[in-house]
């Protein structure tokens, strides 16, 4: 008898098991929507990290506009880069957009040690959160506020807080440049910038366009727009607008030159040795430079000295 | 400025309540049902209670510890509550070890994979129970007959199921089914004291009273019907829908597994539909149904329409008509 | 007794100052004017560095219709039209005024007597109310002229005045009734005639009973001016609360205004500043400040000249107290701002300066949502916040506009009666915040296709 229930059970449940699959078969029939196959193709080639950096909700989005659209010079994925797009064009025989590879960059160099903290924000750990209450932990009302709203956004785990610090630190091997740290900071602190070989940087590491004497009091690194660094730019790369100077990815060749004029130490120099002192420089800036990069060493791959034996 | 100042969006006033302190509240109000039960089946009563207690606790403090690493939340005494629920859904002569499978069901199955308190769609020691209803139902359905403080290995049918094979509703009278003078679960015994950990609950605001008396309503409405149809009259009308709500675990479901928080709606809309789905469902099982009583699965039941009640029943917006 | 319909809260009051009268506070050395101290446009800075004021003189105009003018509230220099930073360490333009004696402008009565008859018409008063930059002074500063202005095809039905006090710790409208009641009901009648109605109501919660016996008293001698005692629930001094609790009408969600029901609700404060700016030619350059806290020696209700710093009142009431731990809030607790910078400015909305010491100062920390829904019971707009703050962290913006985030008034009952101490307003502000934006730029796209 025990065996005959088993066999009733197994033969009803094998009975059900074909009766559901033909219903589905027969409603997948009934509400099939016709699509481009060349979507599936397009989707498989992209990255599927759904990252959203090419401005649609994910990569099916994405590949849905390449695949309908007729001039998709307007689109790039930043994950994938030129590599994937030039694949992507051949296949479907179209004009691939061109981008040379990029890098979020924080733009802010008050660390803990710099910035003196003046309160205690006690409130939902978001940087947009406290940046809609009030000026921030410290008197700069421009600075990193530290609470990694851009950390949350990254879907690469490229960006991480530096406890030492109190910023947010761009792993560029990692970074795919896909713009969601850009978006989710309230203070605009991160730029995509132009990756150059070897990770090497020069940029302005501060956004504060407070005038010079209100910056020295928030943060001894913030650049106070004092105008030197565009003074020595042969390439006329360095603008100074608001008290804040401002380097362009385009056209700075990194010679380093504004390197070392800078009182403060606001140009931030990456992957490189600094230039040899001038003679003429004053001893200042080298003392405000070296104690700043000693702290970033620790942690940071992009900080100064550390990439150069890993890159010989 | 010495000390830096503190700062934060409004606003700057908390709650005088925590979680803990109303998860403790749950514990006292329990506390008046476990004394009479005690009385009732003797001190095993004790012994089921803390070692279901000990058991969810000892579960919840290692999954936390090893399998999900995080934070430890025992100190918010959900653990505590649960494991006390469970006990009461258990006769007194059960053996130690169901206790123990039924803790680690709660716990392991029912709480902690879901994300542990507030995450959990069902209630943890309804799991429990009907888990230990269906793998071990002869231990689970035999329950002492009262002993009055000695403890007496006979087992006798609970009212409700003795009901269910033919005997009249008022097979026990009113003052039994209010003192807990009959067969059964630990907690389910003691309507008047479950009634006096419901006034504490009202009075403590941990619940309102929205989702128990609902219950009960439908629950009586649903029998007086029923008894209308079968040609019932006069007393009858009001005694069966009187058992009905007295005996088994109305009483404990109603007040303190229906209003668990995390497995019922977030509107007073929503938890009277939430409610009258128990009471009907409870009914049917119990007049229609294969077993004795449903209250633990009419709960469960509807607990898995809690998220859709939570999407679409929204609370009655200001100023919108 | 009268309520609002549904949520609400009821924090510990700790009224400390409700029985100690108004005190004039010593006037400061110099003051710090924001522009930018109602809702709307900033005002136009009508003076220079080194330019001679008298108190009461206009400074800065109002930017548009929807903004206020702002007078000197102390005679003096300006030595700065600049950018300073406000409590929260932002900077805003503001004017430095450093005080020489206390000469006031012409034509400003400041005596105590009473002026009953008012014989100017509705314009008149409104245009009276404007030129004096009185705004909305229980924190939401609203323009009051903006509010009188009726828009064509509204019908005005009765005033409110706002007696409520809702907030725990504040005591400035309570002592304000107490002392200056007679001349809030001449204000309160100046404001009916100003949108031509015959009745007002002052609510008032049931916790200031001696305020109640007095308005009541002398409202008697005023034809339909009603005291309406109110039972102690927050945030029944909300305007859209305390239209419902006072007239049972409920004003439907955003864009709509309490004028679409019918109301026109007025702080008692404020209804004081417009008896003083009609009837004596006052602007708003002073008003009263509660100072209070439970670690504070000396809790006061200050009457204190705009632009005066934030410590200079804390000193008066006997300094901040020693503690580890200490929250300075502009405001009340449940509504008021924390605040960074102690020398930042009293300003026209300022109704108190709450100082929180000890562990009141911190928040405890937040364990995860147990679905207890008080939060959902306490919304006094009927809004769900566990669901609203899970999605704004979520980032759902289209979801939030459509669970109504928008009607939020950010009473904090929600945060309040949370017993997991999530913070759920602040992301629930911010996800309203982000909504509006999205409302305002599709209305800014869509405008130009019209």
């Amino acid at each position: 008898m025990e065996v005959e229930v088993l066999l009733y059970t197994i033969l009803t449940l094998c009975a059900l098991g074909v009766l559901s699959a033909v219903i589905l078969y027969f409603v997948a029939q009934k509400f099939r929507v016709e699509e481009d196959p060349r979507i599936d193709e397009v989707e498989k080639m992209l990255p599927g990290a759904n990252c959203g950096g090419c401005g649609f909700a994910g990569c099916r989005g994405m590949a849905d506009a390449l695949v309908k659209r007729d001039d998709i010079s307007a689109l790039f994925c930043p994950v994938g880069g030129g590599d994937c797009m030039k694949a992507v064009a051949a296949y479907l025989g179209k004009a691939a957009a061109e981008k040379e590879p990029q890098t979020a960059t924080v733009r802010c160099g008050g660390t803990c040690a710099k910035r003196p903290r003046t309160n205690k924000f006690d409130g939902a750990t978001s940087c947009a959160v406290a940046a809609s209450l009030y000026v921030g932990e410290t008197a700069c009302a421009f600075g990193c506020l530290g609470f990694g709203d851009c950390v949350v956004s990254c879907a690469f785990d490229a960006i991480r807080m530096n406890p030492e610090t109190g910023l947010p630190e761009v792993d560029p091997d990692k970074c795919t440049a896909c713009g969601a740290c850009v978006k989710a900071c309230p203070k605009m602190i991160i730029e995509l910038r132009k990756k150059w070989p070897k990770n090497r940087a020069v940029y302005v590491s501060c956004v504060s366009k407070d005038k010079g004497a209100a910056v020295m009091k928030a943060c001894k690194a913030g650049c106070i727009g004092c105008g030197k660094c565009a003074k020595v730019c042969a390439f006329d790369a360095i603008t100074v607008e608001n008290n804040l100077a401002y380097i362009d990815p385009q056209k700075c060749k990194l010679c380093r030159k504004c390197v070392n004029e800078c009182p403060t130490g606001a140009i931030r120099l990456v992957g490189m040795e600094p230039l040899p002192k001038a003679p003429k420089a004053p001893a200042a800036p080298a003392a405000a430079a070296a104690p700043k990069a000693a702290p970033a060493a620790e942690g940071a791959p992009k900080a100064a000295p550390a990439p150069t034996p890993k890159a010989e | 400025m010495a000390n830096k100042l503190v700062i934060a969006p409004a606003p700057h006033v908390q709650s005088t309540r925590s979680t803990a302190s109303i998860m403790r509240d749950v514990v006292i109000a329990l506390l008046p049902a476990l004394a009479v039960s005690t009385y009732v089946f003797g001190w095993n009563v004790l012994a089921v209670t803390a070692l279901s207690v000990a058991a969810c606790v000892a579960f919840e403090f290692l999954i936390q510890k090893f399998l999900v690493r995080g934070e430890l939340t025992l100190c918010n005494w959900s653990a505590v509550v649960t494991g006390v629920l469970l006990a009461f859904n258990l006769p007194a002569t059960i053996p130690w070890w169901i206790v123990v499978i039924g803790a680690f069901v709660a716990i392991a199955v029912g709480k902690m994979p879901f994300g542990g308190l507030g995450k959990n769609p069902f209630n943890p020691a309804l799991v429990g129970r009907v888990f230990l209803l269906i793998a071990y139902p002869v231990q689970m359905t035999t329950f002492p007959v009262p002993a009055r403080g000695a403890f007496d290995a006979l087992s006798g049918a609970t009212p409700l199921a003795a009901v269910k094979h033919g005997a009249a509703a008022d097979v026990l009278g009113v003052q039994e089914l209010l003192l807990g003078n009959m067969p059964g679960s630990l907690g389910e015994v003691a309507a008047l004291m479950l009634l006096a950990g419901f006034v504490y609950l009202l009075w403590r605001k941990v619940i309102t009273w929205h989702t128990p008396v609902t219950i009960f309503a439908t629950m009586a409405l649903f029998a007086f019907v029923v008894a209308l149809a079968r040609g019932g009259e006069g007393a009858q009308l009001w005694q069966f829908p009187l058992f009905h709500l007295l005996a088994g675990g109305v009483m404990l479901g109603a007040i303190f597994m229906a209003t668990d928080y995390s497995t019922s709606p977030m509107t007073v809309k929503g938890s009277v539909i939430f409610a009258v789905g128990i009471g009907v469902i409870t009914m049917l099982i119990r007049l229609w149904g294969a077993y004795p009583e449903g209250m633990s699965f009419a709960i469960l039941i509807m607990n898995a329409t809690v998220p859709l009640i939570n999407k679409y029943v929204k609370p009655k917006r200001f100023g919108v008509k | 007794m009268k309520t609002f319909p549904m949520g609400g809260v009821h924090p510990s009051e700790n009224k400390l100052s409700k029985a100690k009268p108004i005190e004039v506070l010593a006037l400061p050395d110099t003051v710090r004017i924001p522009l930018a101290q109602h809702i709307g446009a900033p005002a136009v800075a009508k003076v220079a560095k080194g330019d001679k004021v008298l108190a009461g003189q206009l400074i800065a105009e109002a930017g548009s219709f929807m903004s206020a003018n702002i007078h000197a509230p102390v005679s003096g220099t300006v030595t700065a039209v600049d950018m300073q930073p406000n409590g929260q360490g932002l900077r805003q333009m503001m004017i430095t005024i450093q005080r020489e004696g206390d000469e006031w402008a012409e034509g400003i009565d400041r005596s105590e007597t009473l002026v009953r008859e008012c014989t100017l018409s509705a314009q008149e008063i409104v245009a009276k109310i404007k030129a004096a930059g009185i705004v909305g002074m229980g924190g939401a500063t609203f323009p009051t002229h903006v509010k009188l202005s009726v828009p064509p095809g509204k019908k005005a039905e009765c005033v409110i005045v706002n007696g409520v006090e809702c907030e725990p710790y504040l005591t400035s409208d309570h002592r304000t009734m107490l002392e200056h009641g007679e001349e809030l009901l001449v204000g309160v009648t100046i404001l009916m005639k100003a949108v031509d109605v015959k009745r007002a109501y002052i609510g008032i919660e049931n916790n200031k009973p001696d305020a109640i016996a007095h308005l009541t008293q002398l409202a008697r001698a005023y034809e339909g001016i009603e005291v309406v005692p109110l039972k102690v629930m927050y945030p029944q001094g909300g305007e859209k609360q305390l239209i419902a609790a006072v007239t049972g009408r409920q004003v439907p969600p955003p864009p709509a205004l309490p004028i679409d029901v019918g109301a026109v609700v007025c702080n008692a404060s404020t209804t004081y500043a417009v008896y003083r700016a009609v009837q004596k030619n006052m602007p708003l350059v002073e008003r009263v400040v509660t100072v209070t806290g439970k670690g504070m020696k000396e809790p006061k209700n200050l009457l204190t000249r705009m632009g005066t710093p934030v410590s200079a009142l804390l000193e008066a009431a006997g300094g901040l107290p020693e503690s580890e731990t200490l929250k300075v809030i502009n405001g009340g607790p449940m509504m008021g701002r924390a605040m960074v910078e102690l020398d930042s400015p009293v300003t026209k909305g300022c109704s108190g300066i709450t100082v929180m010491s000890g562990a009141d100062a911190v928040r405890r920390e937040a364990s995860q949502c147990i679905k207890c829904a008080k939060c959902v019971a306490a919304c006094p707009m009927g809004l769900e916040p566990y669901y609203l703050s899970k999605m704004a962290r979520k980032k759902g913006w289209e979801e939030l506009e459509a669970q109504m985030i928008t009607s939020c008034i950010e009473c904090g009952c929600c945060q309040s009666s949370c017993p997991a101490y999530l913070p759920l307003l602040d992301w629930v502000r911010l996800g309203k915040q982000t909504v509006m934006g999205i409302i305002r730029s599709r209305a800014a796209a869509a405008a130009p296709k019209k």
